[in-house]
């Protein structure tokens, strides 16, 4: 693979060819914040915090290859609070209660929200109603946490290719549903994998939780971005 | 019910000999015969065809016309653009709910009658109009809603309920529907006399590397909205890698207010389909897909015949033009109520058998489209030109319009003006002119480009409608002196929401924000910092959404904000720079309705 060089905020940056800004920004030290997207999955663009200005244009840097010369802006002021109107679009979308939630402190939304330093959200709660699904044996699936990162429907696929999970629906109303009778079928692995990608509480193991104490998790100590 | 079931989608799978693209219209044929597609008849298919129940779920819902529960022996679905809403519709919707018994959103409890809203069908001209059954009823009025609930009470056939007709092909056998073409104005390119065959003769005489450059001599651009150069999208799509290429033509036709697509259908398919036979030879391809919104159902029997007339003439087929080695031929794929599946790429999903979302790019539909071979997909209008082109020179094309903005463009023109209708008008006509062709003088604001265009007032009459000034993909609504704007801009916001595909975060989230905030400016709760909030939320729309969409459709407000301020300024509370958006009053008559109480508070206005 040939190697190009193009720049973020003006640092030189070099990118395999084919690479997404997001991934080479990662390999030069830079972080750019994502949600949806998850390491090995095809990019899905569907949170659009990862949003960059190429040439004038704002443009999704999980889905957007590294070009050679390209000027990346990313840590603008303009930018960054536009990202941090996403993660409270998000916020105000759903149903959100933290305190109570299982993934609290695992959460990247919420540590987003921490890393944005949002207080209370500029927009109004939309208080939709959504509703829990736990007919799965070994999955409890929690709309009301739910972001449409689609890395469940990307990530989690049986033996001979079918979905397990799928969006229903569209507009505001777009919500996962998940194939009872197939996810009957996951194994042990498949169903923790299904929660561990889950970058909020919406996908949950059954029967187990709250192993790790509130206060000891992944984000608790060190915000999101600082492993870059 | 049961047996009923699997002896349906048996027979629906089988006909489509379970071919994962054919996904839509196997519900639609299913749904047809059961009334709806239930849980069992969704796993039902999804067992035959195996793949997941959800994505068969998924599919269901999101398409407007696909339901999975019973809409009804009778399913009214009654448009709600605003140009409905100008011309009745209240006044229709209410004796729709008193004669049939049910509300919108319903069906009635004998299952015979199902009431829907529908966003634009196409009849901006003839307003208001619903389909039932796919069959179009235009200019509806409580007279006629009160013979049309009888007929239906009555059980006839909808077709018979269909009285008189329309102009033109719409008498013919295969269409006899009430739609009315209203052509007010012809032009040189679309609707000027036209020999089927001649065009592709033009063109196979010529190499296809010749084809193309004619029509980048003639500086067309794409007519479907965004305006991208015609001649380049061919070249790109010819020179991408690929074991096929296809050529798409977007007949989709969703920004409320257009129209002349169907009166294109209705009255010069012939120019159409050669056009895209012409966009084959182009590009390298032997098959061509029309993608027809499902509104249009009623031209579908009708287009067939005209592509069977082809065929017999050798337009299309095997050697199609008489040229021997260029085999093609064009087939038809409906679409099932969605917006979002205009945008090119939601469109090749679609036609693919899946939800209407859009893909990232790149790849480009010309490197990796439709079934993954390199793909155009151009509009309707754009076909037509292209053959009309090759008939008569890049040069004749340039020479009209203007120097970004060649030719001529088919504007549909609805709203508050005498002569609705379409137009064929050279590109750089002002917006002055217009209204004094149409007949619409009185114009207090003029939206071009639908929704997602730009809605200008007198100011800005002097402004040209092409692609550097004000751009439309056809679609132009004449608002009158007396009409409130912000109702105009609240019923486009309610269409956004409404046909946002719901994939990505700030235009799922975004618009319902959008709408939510206007609504408080309209209800008499908004200050000086909500005007500010909503132009700034607008902004973080357009920038951070992931197509087209998303990208205009925060347009209604941040347009008419800025050439319609003072509409705005009026609704809020002059000097505060901060209201709450709680409405005491209408809160406690909830809560003393839910609890039965009589609310015991006085007004104080
Ligand atoms: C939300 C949305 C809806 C669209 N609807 C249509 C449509 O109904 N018809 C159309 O021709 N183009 C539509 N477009 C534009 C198409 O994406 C595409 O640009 C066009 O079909 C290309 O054809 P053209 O180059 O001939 O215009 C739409 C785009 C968006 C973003
Ligand atoms: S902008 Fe809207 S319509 Fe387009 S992908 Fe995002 S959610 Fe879907």
């Amino acid at each position: 693979m040939s190697e190009l060089q193009f720049t973020i905020d003006g640092k030189d940056c070099k990118a395999k060819s084919g690479q997404t800004i997001v991934e080479a920004a990662r390999e030069n030290g830079i972080y750019i914040p994502t949600l949806c997207n998850f390491q090995g999955m095809k990019p899905a663009g569907t949170c659009r915090i990862c949003t960059v200005k190429v040439a004038g244009r704002y443009q999704a840097a999980c889905t957007t290859p590294a070009a050679p010369g390209m000027i990346v802006e990313s840590n603008t002021p303009e930018i960054e609070d536009m990202r941090k109107a996403i993660v409270e679009m998000l916020f105000v979308e759903g149903n959100h209660m933290c305190p109570t939630c299982e993934k609290s402190g695992n959460c990247e939304l919420q540590a987003l929200g921490y890393r944005y330093t949002m207080l209370a959200p500029r927009f109004p709660y939309l208080w939709p109603v959504r509703e829990v699904d736990a007919h799965a044996p070994k999955i409890y699936l929690d709309r009301n946490r739910c972001v449409q990162c689609l890395r469940c429907v990307r990530g989690i696929v049986t033996g001979d290719g079918k979905h397990v999970f799928a969006l229903s629906q569209r507009g505001n109303k777009v919500g996962i549903d998940i194939d009872a009778q197939l996810a009957a079928g996951l194994s042990e692995d498949q169903a923790k994998k299904a929660m561990d990608q889950c970058p909020v509480g919406a996908i949950l193991r059954k029967e187990i939780g709250f192993a790790v104490p509130i206060g000891r998790r992944k984000y608790d100590g060190k915000p999101i971005g600082s492993e870059v | 019910m049961g047996t009923n079931i699997t002896a349906v989608v048996t027979g629906v799978v089988d006909a489509y000999k379970k071919d994962r693209s054919r996904l839509l219209d196997i519900v639609r044929d299913v749904q047809a015969q059961l009334g709806c597609v239930n849980d069992e008849a969704a796993a039902q298919i999804a067992a035959s065809m195996n793949v997941s129940r959800v994505d068969v779920d998924g599919v269901v819902t999101f398409y407007h016309f696909f339901s999975k529960t019973p809409v009804g022996k009778y399913s009214v679905y009654l448009n709600n653009s605003v140009t409905a809403q100008m011309n009745g519709r209240a006044a229709v919707a209410k004796s729709f709910t008193d004669l049939a018994g049910c509300q919108f959103g319903q069906t009635t409890a004998d299952g015979l009658i199902g009431l829907f809203d529908t966003s634009c069908i196409g009849m901006n001209d003839q307003e208001p109009a619903a389909l039932i059954n796919g069959v179009v009823f235009t200019r509806l009025n409580a007279d006629k809603v009160k013979s049309i609930v009888g007929d239906m009470k009555a059980g006839k056939k909808v077709e018979d309920m269909v009285r008189d007709h329309g102009d033109g092909a719409n008498q013919s056998a295969l269409v006899k529907s009430m739609v009315n073409n209203n052509i007010q104005r012809k032009g040189p390119v679309i609707f000027a006399p036209f020999e089927s065959g001649k065009a592709l003769k033009a063109a196979v005489a010529k190499s296809p590397d010749d084809v193309i450059e004619e029509l980048k001599v003639s500086n067309i651009r794409g007519r479907g909205g965004a305006g991208f150069p015609t001649g380049m999208k061919w070249e790109f799509c010819r020179k991408a890698q690929g074991a096929k290429h296809y050529v798409v033509c977007n007949a989709d036709e969703g920004e409320p207010g257009t129209f002349k697509d169907r009166v294109i259908l209705t009255e010069a398919p012939a120019l159409l389909f050669e056009g895209m036979a012409i966009g084959g030879y182009a590009v390298g391809a032997s098959e061509g897909v029309l993608y027809l919104r499902a509104e249009y159902m009623y031209l579908r029997k009708y287009l067939e015949d005209v592509l069977d007339g082809l065929r017999k003439k050798s337009v299309l087929g095997a050697n199609a033009g008489g040229k021997s080695g260029f085999n093609f031929d064009i087939k038809i794929q409906m679409g099932a109520g969605a917006y979002i599946c205009g945008e090119e790429s939601a469109l090749i999903e679609s036609a693919e058998g899946k939800r209407g979302e859009p893909r990232n790019r790149p790849p480009f539909p010309v490197q990796n489209g439709y079934m993954g071979y390199p793909t155009t997909v151009n509009n309707v209008e754009t076909y037509c030109a292209a053959a009309r082109i090759v008939l008569e020179g890049g040069k004749w094309f340039k020479s009209m319009g203007t120097a970004q903005s060649a030719g001529t463009k088919l504007v549909s023109v609805s709203g508050d003006c005498r002569k609705p209708g379409v137009y064929e008008i050279e590109f750089g006509t002002t917006v002055q002119t217009l209204l004094e062709l149409v007949d619409g003088r009185t114009a207090r604001a003029v939206q071009v480009g639908g929704p997602s265009g730009t809605c200008v007032g007198k100011k800005d009459f002097g402004r040209r409608i092409c692609y550097d000034d004000l751009a439309t993909g056809g679609s132009i609504i004449i608002i009158g002196p007396n009409r409130d704007l912000l109702e105009v801009v609240h019923n486009f916001m309610e269409f956004f929401v409404e046909e946002s595909c719901g994939w990505c975060a700030p235009c799922r989230a975004g618009n319902q924000l959008l709408l939510h905030k206007l609504e408080k400016i309209m209800h008499g709760h908004g200050t000086e910092g909500d005007l500010k909030e909503l132009e700034s939320w607008c902004k973080i729309v357009k920038s951070m959404s992931r197509c087209g969409l998303g990208q205009t459709s925060p347009n209604p407000i941040a347009t008419t904000l800025q050439n319609f301020r003072e509409v705005y300024e009026a609704k809020i509370r002059k000097g505060a720079d901060y209201d709450t958006e709680f409405d005491l009053l209408a809160s406690v008559q909830e809560s003393c309705r839910v609890a039965g109480r009589i609310p015991n508070i006085h007004e104080e206005h």
